[in-house]
């Protein structure tokens, strides 16, 4: 048998076009304090803790580890990092409760977009031999997925236009997104994707707190336990990948059990509006379910946080009482090439 | 309900060099892949998850390198983490992949890590000016001079102490084929006559910047029982963290690294480390390094450890061997340096380290860190299962 893990507590930043005048330690702080307050724990009381984090995005080496004094890493604590968004860093802390080493875990992550243009540094993730050199934007690579699926007659314009506006009307309740309410679709930005197609590019940064068994319940009222969670990726080249789709995502919903029954809740890591409308497609999520609550992607997407904060958003309706299982979905690399998820559940009402 | 135990039952690792001008990023972490499946008889199909690390992307200009080689890592529709904790990174990335195996997640899975130095220059991708930040001098060694000083002063060692573990190392490695460093004619005088770089670390105590990569096959139980060689079994592993700068941090000996060791030390059941360990890999960049680690790890009182290395117990044939391998002093490529140490007690224990191999070792150390020595990550394996 499995030790039961649950999301016990999350906090994120009010997620902004620039934060310059804060430290990446500064922005993070506040959200530590948040997360910890919470649940009443202290830094000390905390088994294992993971962050996720860029140093492209930040501009340099071991970028990380000047957060760690956000955390108060006194006395020493047992502590890892992924260079990847906070929702892996989440995974690496479930499998380290998972193996009882540990009871409570504490999984934060950040990104700060506003020092660079981000379009142009996500190029830095690409093929370095033989795409990078070429400078694909993302918005640019989110475009020939966009064109792939018009052509394939499973979206248009408008439909996409109605992704955005959905997201961003959802997100008129939401006081952390950063774009909110009625926003226009704007200019094309790179055809058929237009500005409102994209999403904004902001700072934030996001915290959660994950507990096994009974310490779950003295810590939470409602504890989302985590039912399943799997991760996984696609090939690299574009060109070997039918942009349509979603393999990856589909496959780790199938081993997070997410079709095992329906989710009432689903919140999807999709910056672009027709990334939505693959993963709808791969996850078999209908319209009785409800998707992105929060305002999603589309209304805040601070790098390495955005899909942490979809778990934590997830887990949140369930700590709420407002969902019962929820589905939460992250990814990482261009058109969706890595892809997390996660079944989260309450105890029955 | 107990962990499942973790064996390595695979280790493969490239020849470490300058340069490999004559590979990929790609090519060079699917050799060292390659060799480790060669060497556990097994395909990428069997493999369940792959882990990887490396240390700062700017190394080699490629934001989470991890995406694009997804494919050579034989990854694609499999789970893929990836591991950055700065110079632990090889360590701890070997220890997140531990962990999918004793948590139950996975039976068999891949662990990698790797550093292509050559693409860029590693001394000043770790010099990047930050505004109102203190800078961190000119690469490594410029930082960790001055605490090298303190522990001279503090323990009362000879000047010439440093000097004894690079000529040790730089022989060791002459027996290690996969050793960036093979200095035939190496001498003491000769190390002791090498350039003052960081006073008062000289040239040849000084690691050199390679392009290398490191791969281990870790897999459960059942895993071990189809494996063709001896697996090594993991003992304890920990990782512990602390700041990078507070009033009050010991930069000689800092409570992070005696606070990981304790706790590998008590999953294995280690009362007297210097008594029940029969040899230590360690994460030695500059040479004095040994003597302080040494301390920290438990094997040495304080102010003691440079004794231990003067009279050579940690020589190849001494009494605690440190380094067989020739150590991070004879190949650096830096996102796997750890890794290598991990592998190389494993390949100890398993009686498949070949010309350094030391004869009859049963539970050897693999220790690495990192950042400004804030990072620590370490694992002791074992010829035989704990509980067997």
């Amino acid at each position: 048998m499995t030790r039961e893990i649950a999301v016990v507590a999350f906090a994120q930043t009010d997620h902004r076009r620039t934060s310059e005048e804060l430290s990446e330690v500064e922005m993070l702080m506040p959200v530590l304090h948040d997360v910890l307050d919470q649940t009443g724990l202290k830094t000390a009381d905390i088994g294992f803790t993971c962050s996720g984090s860029s140093d492209y995005l930040a501009g340099r080496a071991f970028s990380f580890t000047l957060a760690l004094d956000g955390v108060g890493a006194w006395p020493p604590i047992s502590e890892s990092h992924v260079e990847m968004d906070g929702a892996w860093a989440l995974y690496e802390a479930w499998t380290k409760l998972l193996t009882g080493d540990a009871d409570t875990a504490l999984v934060y992550s950040y990104g700060k977009s506003s020092p660079g243009s981000v379009r142009d540094v996500l190029t830095r993730q690409l093929d370095p031999y033989y795409v990078a050199p070429l400078w694909p934007d993302s918005i640019a690579l989110a475009a020939l997925q966009a064109q792939a699926l018009i052509d394939e007659g499973a979206t248009d314009e408008p439909a996409l236009a109605a992704v955005a506006t959905r997201n961003r009307a959802a997100a008129a309740t939401n006081s952390h997104a950063q774009l909110r309410g009625s926003v226009p679709q704007g200019e094309y930005a790179v055809r058929p994707l237009r500005i409102g197609d994209c999403p904004p590019v902001g700072d934030g940064a996001a915290a959660v707190i994950l507990a096994a068994g009974e310490r779950a319940r003295e810590l939470c009222a409602r504890p989302a336990w985590i039912r399943g969670i799997d991760h996984r990726i696609e090939a690299h080249g574009l060109g070997v990948r039918d942009l349509t789709d979603s393999p990856s995502a589909r496959l780790a919903a199938e081993k997070a059990g997410a079709f095992d029954r329906p989710v009432d809740t689903a919140e999807l890591h999709a910056p672009f509006t027709p990334q939505e409308v693959v993963l709808r497609r791969a996850l078999r999520l209908d319209d009785s379910v409800r998707v992105n609550p929060s305002g999603g992607a589309l209304a805040a997407n601070p790098m390495m946080a955005a899909g942490l904060i979809r778990i934590g958003e997830a887990a949140a309706g369930i700590h709420r009482s407002e969902s019962d299982r929820a589905l939460a979905h992250a990814t990482s690399g261009p058109c969706l090439q890595q892809n997390l998820i996660a079944v989260l559940e309450g105890d029955p009402r | 309900m107990s962990k499942e135990s973790v064996a390595v039952v695979g280790i493969g690792q490239t020849k470490h060099v300058a340069a490999r001008r004559d590979v990929s990023i790609a090519g060079l972490v699917r050799e060292a892949a390659r060799c480790a499946l060669d060497d556990a008889e097994l395909t990428w199909a069997d493999i369940e998850a792959v882990v990887i690390g490396k240390a700062p992307d700017f190394f080699e200009g490629v934001m989470m390198p991890e995406l694009y080689l997804a494919d050579a890592l034989g990854a694609v529709g499999k789970p893929l983490l990836r591991v950055h904790t700065a110079g632990s990174v090889g360590g701890s990335t070997a220890l997140v992949a531990a962990n999918l195996v004793a948590s139950r997640v996975h039976g068999t899975v891949l662990t990698l890590a790797f550093e292509k130095q050559s693409e860029s220059n590693a001394m000043w991708g770790l010099s990047l000016p930050i505004p109102f930040q203190q800078p961190l001098l000119a690469g490594a060694g410029g930082f960790f001079a001055p605490h090298v000083r303190a522990y001279m002063r503090r323990s009362g060692a000879p000047d010439t102490v440093g000097s004894l573990v690079a000529y040790k190392d730089r022989r060791n490695a002459l027996k290690n084929p996969c050793a960036h460093l093979h200095e035939h004619d190496i001498t003491l005088e000769k190390v002791q006559a090498s350039p003052m770089l960081w006073d008062p670390i000289r040239y040849s105590e000084t690691c050199p910047s390679s392009d290398g990569a490191c791969a281990m096959v870790l897999t459960d139980r059942a895993g071990a029982a189809r494996a063709p060689r001896p697996p090594a079994w993991m003992l304890g592993g920990a990782m512990r963290s602390e700041p990078t700068l507070f009033a009050g941090k010991d930069f000689v000996s800092p409570q992070a690294g005696k606070d990981c060791a304790a706790d590998v030390y008590r999953q294995a059941g280690i009362a007297d480390p210097r008594r029940d360990i029969d040899a230590v890999e360690m994460y030695v960049p500059f040479s004095w390094y040994e003597p302080m680690w040494l301390e920290n790890l438990g094997f040495a009182d304080e102010g003691e450890g440079w004794k231990l290395t003067e009279a050579g117990v940690t020589e190849l044939d001494g009494d605690l061997p440190v380094n067989m391998s020739g150590g991070v002093l004879s190949a650096n490529p830096i996102g796997a340096s750890g890794m290598i140490r991990f592998a190389e007690a494993a390949l100890q224990v398993r009686g498949q380290a070949g010309e350094h191999q030391v004869e009859g070792v049963r539970r050897v150390l693999g220790h690495a860190y990192g950042g400004g020595s804030q990072f620590f990550s370490m694992w002791l394996v074992g010829a035989q299962l704990p509980d067997s």
